[in-house]
């Protein structure tokens, strides 16, 4: 028996031979492969947070916050078959006069004061609109912003509002759907504010004149009581800004009923 | 060489690491989704929907 047989075995012997380790190059390749996995994968997570993730929470949020307004209108939208069905309508000569309309004061950054409701997006479409236009604090999470310093609802001037087109709950997903006539219609706690759109255009992320409070001529007096959307354009681009003016057709105190346009039931695309 | 080594690092049998390697996706995904990505998006402004002065 040939002690040189068991001298790899013995203990204390040096290991046998491991694998060839890959040479430099191949190793800095396959780390390079490794990276652009890694990569690809977390810029794809990106585009699933961003086109779905942020959709579901800000749905929830926003959803939420219209449930914790107690003066909300969130009942039955669709109005009912008979006379009797359906809920309350505002009577004709409880739709006031603009020039007559209160105006409140502008409330607290951050605070939800008015809802939202375009019949052209459908009879369940219902938004809440806050107080500032900061992306973290108002549009990410509570939907509609409020430009600080523009009018109120009812205002003499420009109730000027803003929201995302895309992603975060989409609030003006369907800006370009809107037609000239289409109701826009804003609840407070005091009031209801229908609206009727009159124009759309495409600017320059810049011309601020659109929300000036005489949004066809910034330099002179306000002249009507407006109410201006500002939305991204195109979708998924920061390069321009989709614009729709309205202008006040009428108000009526809360408590009456809701106004007979947010039951209007408009064909869905 | 990343992927080898994270499989080498995590200890006890194959599926054991499998269940953890899950939930080590799982953490990184939370973190990018709560963290990362918000920031990102708003620091780089990549879409934006306001009318502004110049900045």
């Amino acid at each position: 028996m040939p002690a040189s047989v068991e001298v790899p075995t013995q203990p204390g012997a040096p290991a046998p031979e491991p694998p060839r380790r890959p040479s430099v190059g191949t190793r800095l390749i396959s780390l390079v492969g490794e990276l652009c996995i890694i990569a690809g994968a977390v810029i794809g997570l990106y585009v699933v947070w961003q086109l779905f993730y942020t959709d579901i929470v800000a749905d929830r949020e926003q959803a939420e916050v219209v449930d914790n307004l107690d003066w909300a209108y969130t009942g039955p939208i669709t109005a009912g078959e008979g006379a009797d069905d359906g809920p309350l309508v505002i009577p004709a000569e409880l739709r006031l006069s603009p020039d007559t309309a209160p105006v409140m004061d502008e409330p607290a950054f951050g605070e939800t004061f008015a809802t939202f409701y375009v019949p052209r997006w459908g009879t369940d479409y219902v938004k809440p609109i806050s107080e500032g236009v900061t992306r973290t604090e108002i549009l990410d999470v509570l939907g509609i912003g409020h430009y600080p310093d523009t009018g109120m609802p009812g205002a003499l001037g420009n109730f000027a509002i803003s929201a995302h087109r895309t992603t975060y709950g989409k609030p003006f997903n369907r800006i370009a759907e809107l037609q000239d006539g289409d109701a826009l219609v804003v609840q407070t706690e005091e009031a209801w504010y229908v609206y009727r759109m009159t124009d759309d255009l495409i600017v320059q992320p810049t011309q601020v004149e659109v929300i000036a409070p005489n949004p066809y001529d910034d330099a002179a007096a306000p002249d009507s009581h407006y109410i201006t959307l500002t939305t991204c354009h195109p979708m998924f681009s920061a390069a321009e800004r989709y614009i729709v003016h309205g202008e006040l057709e009428y108000w009526a105190p809360t408590g009456n009923g809701v106004p007979p346009e947010i039951l209007e039931e408009i064909p869905q695309p | 060489m990343i992927f080898p080594a994270v499989w080498r690092i995590l200890p006890g049998p194959a599926w054991l690491r499998v269940v953890l390697l899950l939930i080590l996706i799982a953490a990184i995904v939370v973190v990018l989704f709560q963290w990362v990505y918000p920031w990102f998006s708003v620091t780089f402004d990549i879409q934006d929907q306001n009318v502004e002065a110049v900045p």
